[in-house]
């Protein structure tokens, strides 16, 4: 049994394939974003070794630290989302009928490639023709606004579909979560008198935490570097007001050709990431562990 | 919230009681039904604007429907354009990641947690730090290394991506199961004389159709509505798939609402239809491929 099972030939077949993928398409470039970041270069030509000098840039750079504003901007807005989105779950969770088919209609945007999704919004903000202008001429505003071409306006105008289009995926994974909460600790508190609210603060909510923590990673991180629905729509425009990090990057390295610089932007933006991980995690770390199972 | 809360459990003895959580559920259905209608509402309005003539778009009242629906929309951009192509290169580039991704993902799987050998916690581990990294610090090298080995503008350089980028969460949906295979069935098969290949393709892998299935889903979404690799990597029209084709066909269409709609209705049909059939399994497989984490 032993040593059928540490066949050390069968462990290298099944192992290697899958770990050299990993390596050369997601490891070995993270090093060389770092190191390309040292670099002048335009992506095809030779490159010229300038040490820190992208990552100084970057600094000062008022444009990156815009960009890295409303990618926090959108950061906070959904991490408060979350909020509602816990709230729709308890709900969806008690004795409602229809749950099912429910969580299933919220899931749907989820579904749909960012393209589309954003095409769809395209559509729905066209400041003649789109669905949302036409309600509000018919209900008798004269001038609607421009949506995605006001400055002021632009960013809350693609934070909403970005919502529309998670919304069901945090209200299905704090609905599975409630769901794993055993019935029988439920009861025993109803039995000894403890009203809705008390069930769900002082019994829920704690044996959540670990979901509400790995949703708050999910939605902070996948803020910070949320890229598509914002590239389709706006491209970051109008003249900057909605680039965020990713976008800044895409544009330094495949518009600019300054892939130096993008590699630069591509590597803060990884430490960002991992940064905001290890804060999230550090903030949320319990001393004691519930167990409930 | 308080008043939500206690009308999901109704606790109800006094009349005056039974009447507040009568007032309470009406109130929470209003919440989840409004949610629901602003989920699914953008997405009524694409399909009847896709069977209207400009003309129709512009001057009914948004959800009005067409005087008689404009099927030929679908026809002309079918014919037109290269949904066509881009539809059988998503079908080609989709298939092929996800049989790669979960065969390699259950050999993996099935090396670190039912196999015995050093470093089996060091590789989970790579996988699994695998989830948190960004896919755009890792973009321009890709891009780089693609072009020099000529892989770029070719579908290998997506289905090399997807594979690498989807390996660390399919194993964490695939793990939970395999922890909880039986060692019984490991322990009859080596007394039968059975070879680590022949147990893991005769007896793990049938084991785990069900989870397979999930992950398959969690995949075949993924990678049918990627956009930021192929608008990187890919450039001919010939190689591009449909996420990306229907931005750029859309380019060229900027007047014509109903082919716009269309085109959106076409590239959105596959994976609404999946959605209908299989709900469960999806609904299933994303909330264990993020609790988990």
């Amino acid at each position: 049994m032993e040593k059928v099972m540490s066949n050390k030939i069968v462990i290298a077949l099944y192992v290697l394939p899958s770990l050299l993928l990993l390596l050369t398409v997601i490891y070995v470039p993270i090093v060389l974003t770092a190191y390309y970041g040292l670099n002048q270069w335009n992506g095809i030509g030779s490159m010229t070794f300038v040490g820190l000098d992208n990552y100084q840039r970057l600094f000062t750079d008022t444009a990156f630290w815009q960009s890295a504003w409303h990618s926090l901007l959108l950061a906070l807005f959904s991490g408060v989302s979350l909020i509602g989105y816990l709230v729709i779950a308890m709900i969806l969770s008690g004795k409602i009928k229809g749950a099912n088919l429910l969580r299933k209609i919220y899931l749907i945007p989820m579904l749909l490639s960012s393209v589309a999704i954003a095409q769809l919004w395209l559509k729905i903000y066209h400041p003649t023709n789109g669905v949302l202008n036409s309600l509000l001429t018919s209900v008798g505003v004269h001038n609607p606004p421009e949506w995605l071409a006001n400055p002021s306006l632009v960013l809350p105008a693609l934070f909403i579909p970005i919502i529309w289009q998670y919304a069901g995926f945090y209200i299905l994974i704090y609905y599975a979560g409630l769901k794993n909460i055993p019935e029988t600790l439920v009861e025993a508190a109803r039995i000894d008198g403890a009203s809705a609210w008390q069930i769900a603060t002082r019994i829920k909510l704690p044996l959540l935490r670990e979901v509400i923590n790995v949703t708050i990673i999910l939605s902070i991180v996948g803020s910070l570097k949320y890229f598509d629905l914002i590239y389709v729509m706006t491209d970051g425009g109008p003249n900057g007001a909605s680039e965020v990090m990713a976008s800044y990057m895409y544009h330094q390295a495949f518009r600019s050709f300054d892939f130096g610089y993008g590699s630069a932007t591509a590597f803060a933006l990884l430490f960002i990431c991992l940064v905001a991980t290890w804060l999230i995690r550090k903030a949320t770390a319990s001393s004691d562990t519930i167990q409930y199972s | 919230m308080k008043t939500q809360a206690a009308a999901s459990y109704p606790l109800g003895v006094s009349t005056r009681g039974r009447m507040l959580t009568r007032v309470g559920y009406a109130a929470l259905y209003t919440l989840l039904i409004i949610l629901a209608v602003t989920q699914l509402l953008p997405l009524l309005w694409l399909m009847l604007f896709s069977l209207k003539n400009n003309q129709e778009v512009f001057n009914l009242p948004p959800f009005a429907l067409p005087s008689q629906p404009h099927w030929e929309n679908y026809m002309n951009v079918w014919t037109s354009g290269n949904i066509g192509r881009y539809f059988f290169n998503s079908v080609l580039v989709t298939v092929i990641s996800v049989v790669l991704t979960v065969l390699l993902a259950s050999f993996v799987t099935f090396a670190i947690t039912r196999m015995r050998w050093k470093g089996s916690q060091l590789v989970l581990g790579l996988f699994m730090v695998g989830l948190m990294i960004p896919v755009h610090s890792t973009l321009i090298p890709l891009f780089s290394m693609f072009l020099k080995l000529h892989l770029t503008d070719t579908p290998l350089s997506i289905i090399l991506s997807y594979v690498a980028f989807n390996l660390p969460t399919t194993m964490m949906i695939l793990l939970g199961f395999y922890y909880a295979l039986p060692r019984e069935v490991e322990e009859a098969s080596v007394m039968d004389g059975c070879s680590v290949n022949r147990m893991f393709f005769r007896i793990v892998l049938p084991m785990t159709t069900p989870v397979m299935a999930t992950t398959s889903i969690i995949n075949m979404i993924y990678n049918w509505n990627e956009f930021i690799f192929v608008n990187t990597f890919i450039s001919s029209d010939e190689n591009k798939t449909l996420t990306v084709g229907v931005q750029n066909f859309i380019g060229q269409y900027t007047t014509d609402w109903g082919a716009i709609g269309a085109t959106l209705m076409i590239s959105i049909l596959p994976i609404l239809l999946v959605f209908l059939i299989m709900s469960d399994r999806i609904v299933e497989g994303i909330a264990a491929g993020s609790v988990k984490g």
